[in-house]
């Protein structure tokens, strides 16, 4: 049958279409953390249901898991309540959990893949929206709500109605100092914040092809950021080539099975999109947020922009409130902006080759004095990994913090965030009013440029340094 | 779940686009194991700015928030949802949702009423003129009207959440009444997709 990589995904999942009502999609991987899952869990207990499927869900802790002093008790009264809640759950319910202290602890987006667990054709979900993250493999995955959390612990499934197609082309190649992140930013600038509401996207294009699967998923776990659904990635090379000899992946003639079944998951020549968004790869530069959505960025090269440059009275309101949060003035050389904090993690940039390439940049180099900068890693393995090629100790050398793994300061749950009104250069997700923390002020950027602006204090690229 | 057929009521104006998660339920607040007691941390960074909507005169006792397009984008928290029901909304009017919001909106019987940005642009018009005029949001007729304004407009909800709101129907049940059919899928599924050992933590 002819079709998207999304409906060949999504119509090998339909369990039931009843009249009138938006059909039954099954669920093959259901990842649960500690902050979206305590309401779901006491649902079912109330309900008296049990977990349909404990082995197709896997649990770990996250988001406000402490990344310093791991050997003592945690700090916060209500995060180790809610910690403990999940190991109490998880127990109950003979749900497999990555708890503190396991090598497989981390950022469930990052865990996933990294066991082999996410593989091409699945349905993946999560109470997280950066769910989308896993779409980097052709599966199609999305963040959900507590209630749909208990929904697909209770039966497996979620009644979803179909979202729309759309294709985002990404024509040539990106030039040498413009990364994953770079792109995707400049992909959710062309969109808008919500540009995408509605749709799931197909990321297609040479500069596509050519990314590694970090890559493809930072570029799949922005989705959201411009409003999607979801983004997927059709599997190719690339993909296989990540999965073969993971923990999970399949081995012997199940290999050669899943192989065979993978490579029929491509969009056809004649299948049609909904929408359909071209980006030429060739002109983008990398990226730096300016304002309070994702969609607020320029290039390096640019300068603020003025609120009254952009087209309609809404635009040119929500950029003057940005403007005012972020204390910028327009017509700023967005070079010319000191930053207090570095942040280099996350599920968007905290993979081992996002810190390979920061480590690269900061190599017999020093953090700029007054610049607290700090290194995430998105799961205890890659840390272990990391370690082990040395990374941590240019890290160190350097004068980051080397923590452990988790959300940290993405979202400033866990304690790890800015005071108000310090500025970061962050390579995380969202720069929303106070997402690192109240009254901080949060600029996007990717793991290169996060690097060369902790050594030179204000946003710079790898190539300016001396 | 109760159902939800008319929700009428003062209303709060939030006249700006996408009004992100993080602002309508801060995350220091997601750290709650309940469903409740999130109203304080409602909008908790912009209740600091004594002029902002939610801290007006007869603001507290509102039950509908008519606000920008791409309402609730960002996080999948249904906290969000969960907060502006503490403090008192049963629905929510704006020109688009995002799309998790909108999802848990319904899960949780607050009403996420989608009207046009013209309507909506309509509505702020009449709340800036009376910002105490009664707004009433009818589920089953799918309009947000001011009566004293004279103002009547549809809004787009499908109809299948529609009925969800209306009957507060739990959607476990309704699901589990496929149940033959989900078992039926789960014997077709390849051999070859991952899966758990039974459960063991892998750590303390």
């Amino acid at each position: 049958m002819s079709g998207h990589l999304f409906d060949k995904v999504w119509n090998r999942h339909l369990v039931v279409s009843p009249e009138g009502e938006p059909p039954l999609l099954y669920i093959d991987l259901h990842l649960v953390h500690e902050v979206t899952s305590p309401q779901a869990f006491e649902g079912l207990e109330l309900a008296g249901r049990p977990v349909r499927r404990p082995e197709l869900t896997l649990a770990t802790m996250d988001h406000d898991v402490p990344t310093t002093g791991l050997d003592k008790p945690i700090a916060d009264p209500l995060a180790a309540a809610q910690i403990s809640r999940l190991r109490a759950n998880c127990a109950a319910h003979g749900i497999t959990l990555h708890g503190l202290g396991s090598i497989e602890q981390g950022i469930v987006h990052v865990i996933g893949p990294q066991l082999g667990l996410t593989q091409p054709g699945m349905t993946v979900v999560c109470g997280d929206s950066h769910t989308s993250t896993h779409g980097a493999f052709g599966a199609l995955a999305f963040g959900i709500g507590t209630t749909e959390v208990e929904h697909v612990l209770a039966t497996q499934t979620l009644r979803q109605v179909k979202p729309a197609a759309m294709a985002v082309t990404v024509e040539g190649n990106l030039g040498e100092d413009v990364s994953a992140k770079d792109l995707v930013l400049g992909i959710v600038r062309a969109l808008g914040p919500g540009g995408g509401v509605g749709s799931v996207i197909e990321y297609r294009g040479e500069a596509i092809r050519a990314l590694s699967m970090a890559g493809r998923m930072t570029v799949c776990n922005m989705s959201i950021e411009g409003g999607a659904r979801a983004g997927m990635i059709a599997p190719d090379d690339t993909t296989f080539a990540y999965l073969e000899g993971r923990r999970h992946s399949p081995r012997g003639k199940d290999w050669e099975a899943a192989l065979d079944d993978w490579r029929s998951l491509v969009t056809d020549d004649d299948a049609e999109f909904d929408h359909e968004v071209r980006i030429d790869a060739a002109a983008l530069r990398p990226a730096v947020t300016w304002g309070t959505t994702p969609a607020q960025s320029v290039t390096i090269d640019d300068k603020v922009p003025d609120p009254s440059s952009f087209a309609s009275p809404a635009q040119q309101q929500a950029a003057q409130r940005a403007l005012t949060y972020m204390g910028l003035q327009p017509g700023t050389a967005i070079r010319d902006i000191p930053v207090d904090v570095v942040f280099i993690g996350s599920c968007t940039n905290g993979r081992l080759r996002d810190l390979q390439v920061a480590a690269e940049v900061i190599r017999g180099r020093r953090v700029h004095p007054g610049v607290r900068a700090l290194v995430v890693p998105g799961s205890a393995r890659v840390k272990a990994e990391a370690e082990a090629e040395g990374l941590d100790k240019l890290f160190t050398d350097a004068g980051f913090e080397w923590r452990s793994a988790g959300c940290s300061m993405c979202l400033g749950m866990n304690g790890d965030i800015l005071a108000p009104g310090q500025r970061s250069a962050s390579t995380s997700n969202r720069n929303f009013e106070g997402r690192q923390g109240p009254g901080g002020r949060t600029h996007l950027v990717s793991p290169a440029v996060a690097a060369a602006t902790a050594v030179a204090g204000h946003f710079t690229l790898p190539g300016d340094l001396s | 779940m109760t159902g939800v057929q008319r929700i009428a009521g003062r209303a709060v104006a939030l006249e700006r686009d996408d009004v992100d998660t993080d602002q309508i339920i801060p995350a220091a607040w997601l750290k709650r194991v309940e469903r409740t007691g999130f109203a304080p941390g409602l909008f908790g960074a912009w209740r600091h700015d004594p002029d902002f909507v939610l801290n007006r005169p007869g603001a507290a006792g509102s039950k509908v928030l008519v606000a920008g397009n791409n309402f609730g984008c960002g996080s999948s928290r249904e906290h969000a949802v969960w907060a502006l029901q503490d403090f008192g909304f049963g629905a929510v009017v704006a020109p688009g949702f995002a799309d998790i919001f909108r999802g848990n909106a319904v899960s949780s019987g607050l009403v996420p009423a989608q009207a046009d940005a013209d309507a909506v642009a309509r509505l702020f018009a009449a709340l800036a003129a009376d910002s105490g005029a009664e707004v009433v949001v009818d589920v089953a007729a799918r309009t947000v009207a001011v009566p004293s304004a004279g103002l009547l407009e549809p809004f787009t909800l499908p109809d299948f959440a529609r009925w969800r709101l209306l009957e507060g129907l739990d959607d476990v049940a309704l699901t589990l009444r496929h149940e033959a059919a989900i078992t039926a899928f789960e014997a077709r599924r390849p051999s070859w997709l991952p899966a758990q050992a039974p459960a063991g933590q892998s750590s303390r």
